[in-house]
């Protein structure tokens, strides 16, 4: 390895660019391959590096000069939580702890505070205005806890219209009933509408906010995983 | 928006082998390539060591660890690369403390400067 190829890995996800690293582990020939540029380096296959890049996952394949072994160094995935509310507090640790790089959403004073949410990226606007600059994509996962329409529902449009690989809202199907209207009425689809997990989290039977935080980060990952 | 600390998204043990470049040490970088069974180190992971046998990061529960800083010294001092295949057997893993039993596959590299033509 080449010091040149090491600080371009470095470098690269300080400014948080995903990548690929080649190797050829017959003589150790590598090459540096950024997201969205055309490869046709040591005869790899553009679909190979394309899915280490989606999926984050070393692989080796088959070249005809030998073995090349893909390292993909890509961006955590992100979760926005939408709420800065009990369940958020034991959500948001967990997450960290689990990989997601976490941004708490709340307008409302004294809810997204240091304090409350050590580490996490806070943000104390309406989702409306917000969501726009988060920009959440096929690597974020959006959870809306709030209960309150007036901040969950800006954030699950703005999430519905977006490539977010989750999306989930707090809330009795009664309320998940409800929600489907106004946010029907608004002109989203059923098939939209179905990518709302409600009630959020897999159903283990959690009861404190703490064991509803295990529900839905184990769905997150379900949904980014399986 | 206030973001902090959880946004330095440098690998930490590659982060460590630049800096040991930066002070004009040696340095070998060895990655999990492959893992079979119930290895405790995923593929991708890695390990940096300095030619004076300092390491950050792993690539086993400890277990292979040593065997891989020799062949890093080795590597630094030839410059060539080196692929490492270690199957646990059950039994050598009690002997060694880790019941893992399962098999991984490491490429051990030299990171070398531009003008260092060995």
């Amino acid at each position: 390895m080449n010091a040149d190829v090491l600080r371009a890995v470095v470098a690269a996800q300080v400014a948080g660019r995903d990548l690929v690293l080649a190797t050829r582990l017959t003589d150790g020939v590598q090459a540096v391959i950024e997201a969205g540029s055309p490869t046709s380096t040591l005869g790899l296959d553009g679909d190979a590096v394309a899915s280490a890049l989606r999926t984050g996952d070393p692989r080796t394949v088959d070249t005809p000069d030998g073995a090349v072994f893909l390292r993909p160094y890509i961006r955590p995935p992100r979760m926005i939580v939408v709420g800065a509310v009990h369940i958020a507090q034991a959500l948001v640790p967990m997450a960290q702890i689990a990989g997601f790089e976490v941004t708490v959403l709340d307008p409302r004073e004294g809810f997204a505070t240091a304090d409350r949410f050590p580490g996490a990226a806070l943000v104390k606007e309406w989702p409306d205005r917000v969501m726009e600059t988060l920009r959440p994509d096929d690597r974020t996962g959006v959870v809306a806890l709030t209960h309150d329409p007036k901040i969950d529902d800006p954030a699950l449009i703005a999430a519905l219209r977006s490539n977010a690989f989750y999306v989930g809202a707090l809330g009795s199907r009664k309320t998940q009933g409800a929600r489907r209207e106004r946010l029907g009425a608004l002109g989203f689809a059923a098939a939209d509408l179905e990518r709302i997990h409600g009630p959020v989290g897999l159903p283990i039977g959690a009861r404190t906010p703490e064991e509803i935080a295990v529900a839905v980060l184990a769905q997150v990952i379900g949904a980014l995983r399986l | 928006m206030d973001t902090n600390s959880t946004n330095t998204n440098a690998d930490p043990v590659l982060a460590q082998a630049l800096e040991w470049l930066g002070e004009g040490r040696r340095v070998a970088l060895a990655t999990v390539t492959r893992t079979w069974g119930s290895a405790p180190r995923r593929a991708g992971s890695h390990m940096a060591i300095t030619d004076t046998g300092d390491f950050s990061g792993s690539v086993s529960g400890g277990c292979i660890e040593g065997a891989v800083i020799q062949t890093a010294l080795a590597v630094i001092d030839s410059g060539v690369p080196r692929t490492l295949e270690f199957g646990v057997t059950n039994e050598m893993a009690w002997e060694v403390g880790l019941a893992c039993g399962g098999k991984v596959h490491l490429f051990v590299e030299p990171v070398v400067s531009e003008p260092d033509e060995r």
